[in-house]
């Protein structure tokens, strides 16, 4: 996915904040992280400026500006507008402690990298940001509801001068990038900016109900923003909710997709803890593996994600604080809470202007794709229900023909039934197989997406906020200028001067939030073509591998049938 | 006709009913139409050696007519002795026939909603019949076979095969000690074979109503799949709903490979042991038989040794008769004993290796199809 993202060089100098510190969000803050290495080699993610994404290029887009010595990070997308320009000095100059206060503030669970950390997501993930004017400060920006000084942060463009110049690092083919999520660890290719995620291993830790499942992540990259070529840490399935959670309040508000985790089962994971050792928890441990790896896979594909500090951390860190308050993400919630939003959302459709056909149309699409997608899931699963069942039938027939072959006393007849029985026996394995395939190929995926499609109907929805908040302040400004009328005519001077002021701040709220909705309205579009791109990526992926597995069984039964045949042509 | 009968009764490929021989390879029963409330067979046959063609319309009770016919010729010593050819389970009412329903009245030949294959296990009764030495020499044959009306209807008469009460003494008469260790044997191997058989049956049964499931599955699966296709103006979408449509075209692959896989396992596996189990239970019919026939003959003795002079010459005629009645019969179930063995060693390796031939033949074509497809949908992918 992150072919499509738009990301611009990264602002020059003057913009933002550079922290100079190196990303504490490693955890390790000895490590001392160069400034220059994250900055230099920019995740391979192509940003492309401003265009649809349809061919990245691989545009590196950090330029390091010498002068800079925080140079890297931030790149919070190439601002274009000289608007704002203006303004960045502003922000830049006052932020710094803000930043860290409210980092601070916001997240007590991480109160050591904190301060740096949020100073760092900022700037790092900048670099792969749209060019408009997303703003990296969005991460700082720990509250969702915006009030001014975030907003202003966050307004934060950075300049972007625009160089394209692309430090072209490396031309990573969109493929390859596309690839990581959808396949494991297939491939080596030359490709320098390569990051692999896998996971593995998953036991059990503890006892009784307080027992959890540790996963090992394995990482293997050639980013330089990371600390090492490969690594490996041990996750608990909250430590995934957690890492969303932040995503989410960082990102969702500018209008990003963000991948939604995998859902909680209290069933499933009871039965684990309780210790049953059956097929059903078996199934249920790889099965969550298994949308855990998809899950991560898909967020460092998206590049702005991917510069995120946190995602960082959660990769390289060895411990991670406890995520607490998860609760908001079981299955039920998570829906809950994105239904709640498509409520709001189409609440105020009624009365959005909208401006854009497109907007509309698409939010339409994305409803009846999900009604799609949720029949053909449900047609999904019953056939692997069936193949499931024919394993099970296959099983129970090889031992009926195995015993009948034993009580057989004619001797070629006795082994001809005996090696049927063997045939049936591995045909049995290769219906379970297959059935794991649909499951895994299809069942899964059409249920990410389902998913997937909730966090592209949040992203609509807040677009919608953002639209509201700009009439909103309209409304504002114009009962301040009413007011400001009334004084005039009443003759309170005194008052007045305040009523300006008042007007001042509000019209600059006006343009702020209108440009937030431009922002956010660009955003959405490009991140819901690109999620377009990977899904028909995806999927064009999936079909591949089913092909292959189907051609594979029909292959393995050609094998058995010709084995079979010269017996049953024995028997005499 | 996977299981070639002709091939298998070496002993009389044509038979003569005094100028009445029909060639056992052109039994056919060709249909079943659903008329009213029965159904009907189209049974045909051709004349050896005059090549003349007979077809008639029969019903089941016309079967069953013949059936009863052929147990009852007094004429025949040891005819009890024989291991009568296993008619199908009588078709149950199909105004309210649902799978199950079938299944449970017919067994494996129920899984087929054509009758296709209960048609099948018919006509190898037919060919099983005329075939056999002793049967095949019966006058109903040519009524049978050539006249238009059909025969059936004549009130039930209770031919010898009819243990329909399984009264607490036949189940006793059932375990009687043998005198004869082959029989001894027989009973207790063909006891348990009857068991296996038939659950493997079962099974089988169990395994293609999965198959069939399957196949319907994926038809849904793909019906859902072109439905979600509507026309697209942006170029993701497009390739979305080609996607999809690809996909549906694989999924008719499997649905198909499914069908015909169930078909063979069905009409070729499934026949051949449907065939096989009913033929062990005919069998376990005529051990009683004789079996019942011994408890007469022990009851014969021990009431001639008990017999007052003056009843003893009586009760030894009795005696005399029913030894040598209980020896035709054993004498002919030995034979027909062997001769059932050999069939059904004959049955298995016919119909295991046309079945397994069938199976790969199938597994071949889906592979070379979706080989195909693979190519095709690589190609495609490397040109986007």
């Amino acid at each position: 996915m992150a072919t499509s993202s738009e990301r611009s060089p990264p602002p020059f100098p003057e913009s933002e904040d550079q922290e100079p510190d190196p990303d504490p969000a490693d955890g390790d803050s000895d490590e001392g992280e160069d400034i220059f290495t994250g900055n230099s080699k920019p995740a391979e993610i192509k940003a492309e400026r401003h265009q649809p994404p349809v061919d990245v290029t691989a545009k590196l887009q950090r330029d390091i500006p010498s002068s800079d010595p925080l140079g890297d990070l931030d790149g919070s997308g190439a601002n274009k507008k000289p608007a704002r320009d203006g303004r960045q000095a502003d922000l830049f100059t006052e932020p710094r402690s803000d930043i860290f206060s409210e980092e601070a503030a916001a997240r007590p669970a991480r109160p050591g990298p904190a301060s740096g950390s949020n100073a760092n997501s900022s700037s790092k993930s900048n670099g792969i940001h749209s060019d408009e004017e997303q703003d990296i400060f969005a991460e700082a920006t720990v509250e969702l509801s915006l009030d001014s000084p975030h907003s202003e942060r966050k307004e934060t463009p950075k300049p972007v001068t625009s160089t394209e110049s692309s430090v072209a690092v490396q031309p990573s083919a969109p493929k390859t990038a596309l690839k990581t999520m959808a396949e494991l660890e297939e491939e080596e290719s030359e490709d320098k900016f390569e990051l692999n995620i896998s996971i593995t291993n998953p036991e059990k830790v503890g006892d009784g109900m307080n027992a959890y499942m540790a996963y090992q992540v394995s990482t293997q990259t050639s980013l330089p923003m990371f600390r090492s070529k490969s690594f490996t840490v041990k996750r608990r399935f909250s430590d995934f909710l957690g890492l969303y959670e932040k995503l989410s309040e960082k990102h969702a508000q500018n209008g990003y997709i963000v991948p939604p985790p995998p859902e909680k089962s209290i069933l499933g994971m009871t039965k684990v803890k309780v210790g049953k050792e059956d097929p059903s928890s078996a199934e249920f441990v790889e099965r969550r593996r298994a949308a855990l790896e998809r899950y991560l896979q898909r967020v460092v594909a998206h590049p702005s994600l991917l510069q995120d500090p946190d995602v960082r951390e959660f990769l390289e860190r060895d411990e991670l604080p406890r995520a607490v308050n998860t609760q908001a993400l079981s299955g039920a919630g998570f829906l809950k809470m994105i239904n709640r939003a498509t409520d709001a959302v189409s609440k105020m459709t009624i009365k959005m202007n909208e401006s854009d056909i497109w907007f509309e149309e698409k939010l339409q699409e994305v409803e009846s794709e999900d009604q799609q997608l949720r029949k053909l899931h449900g047609v999904v699963e019953s056939l692997v229900n069936h193949r499931k069942d024919l394993s099970i039938n296959t099983a129970v027939f090889a031992k009926s023909v195995a015993m009948l072959g034993s009580s057989e006393d004619n001797t070629a007849l006795s082994r001809a039934l005996s090696q049927l029985a063997e045939v049936e026996d591995r045909m049995e394995q290769l219906h379970q197989e297959q059935a794991s395939s649909d499951f895994f190929v299809f069942a899964e995926l059409l249920a990410d997406y389902i998913r997937l499609l909730g966090g592209v109907r949040g992203c609509f929805d807040q677009r919608m906020k953002t639209w509201q908040r700009w009439q909103d302040a309209q409304v504002t400004l114009q009962k301040k200028r009413e007011n400001e009328a009334r004084l005039l005519w009443a003759n309170k001077p005194d008052k007045l001067q305040q009523a300006k002021e008042e007007i001042a701040e509000w019209e600059n709220k006006v343009t702020q939030y209108e440009a937030d909705f431009e922002r956010i309205s660009t955003t959405v579009r490009k991140e819901v073509l690109r999620f377009e791109k990977e899904k028909a990526r995806d999927f064009k992926n999936q079909i591949m591998k089913y092909l292959e597995s189907l051609l594979h069984s029909q292959q393995q039964l050609i094998k058995y049938w010709e084995a079979f045949l010269p017996e049953a042509k024995a028997i005499a | 006709m996977v299981v070639s009968v002709s091939e298998m009764m070496d002993d009389a490929p044509e038979v003569s009913v005094s100028g009445f021989n029909l060639s056992v390879s052109s039994i056919k029963v060709t249909e079943a139409i659903k008329k009213e409330n029965s159904l009907v067979f189209v049974v045909g046959a051709q004349e050896f050696p005059s090549k003349k063609q007979h077809f008639v319309d029969r019903k089941f009770e016309d079967f069953e007519w013949l059936q009863q016919c052929l147990l009852m010729p007094d004429g025949i010593p040891g005819l009890q002795g024989i291991i009568f050819p296993p008619l199908p389970a009588k078709p149950c009412a199909f105004q309210s026939n649902t799978q199950e329903k079938m299944i449970k009245q017919l067994g494996l030949l129920g899984l087929d909603d054509d009758w296709k294959t209960y048609c099948m296990a018919l006509e190898m009764y037919l060919q099983l019949v005329v075939s056999h030495t002793t049967l095949g020499k019966n006058q109903v044959l040519r009524s049978f076979f050539t006249q238009t009306q059909g025969p059936g209807g004549q009130a039930g008469r209770k031919g010898i095969l009819n243990r329909l009460s399984q009264a607490l003494e036949e189940i006793k008469k059932e375990n009687h000690q043998d005198v004869d260790e082959f029989f001894r044997n027989e009973r207790a191997s063909n006891s348990s074979l009857v068991r296996l058989t038939k659950a493997t049956t079962e099974r089988l049964i169990a395994v293609v109503r999965t198959q069939q499931n399957i196949a319907l599955a994926c038809g849904h699966f793909s019906t859902t799949l072109h439905l979600g296709v509507g026309p697209d103006e942006d170029p993701a979408a497009k390739t979305f709903s080609k996607l999809s449509l690809k996909l549906s075209e694989i999924i008719i692959i499997v649905k198909k490979n499914f069908e015909c896989v169930a078909e063979n396992n069905l009409n070729i596996l499934g026949l051949g042991l449907d065939l096989v189990s009913r033929y062990e239970e005919s069998e376990k019919e005529m051990l009683f038989r004789r079996t019942c026939k011994l408890v007469e003959l022990e009851q014969n003795s021990k009431n001639l040794e008990k017999a007052k002079p003056a009843k003893k010459a009586n009760m030894e005629e009795i005696k005399k008769a029913s030894e040598k009645e209980f020896r035709h019969i054993s004498d002919i179930a030995r034979l027909e004993i062997q001769k059932l063995h050999r069939v059904r060693v004959e049955v298995f390796q016919q119909c295991l290796t046309s079945w397994c031939e069938k199976q790969l033949h199938a597994a071949r074509e889906t592979s070379s199809i979706l080989s195909q497809h693979l190519r095709a949908f690589k190609q495609l992918d490397s040109t986007e």
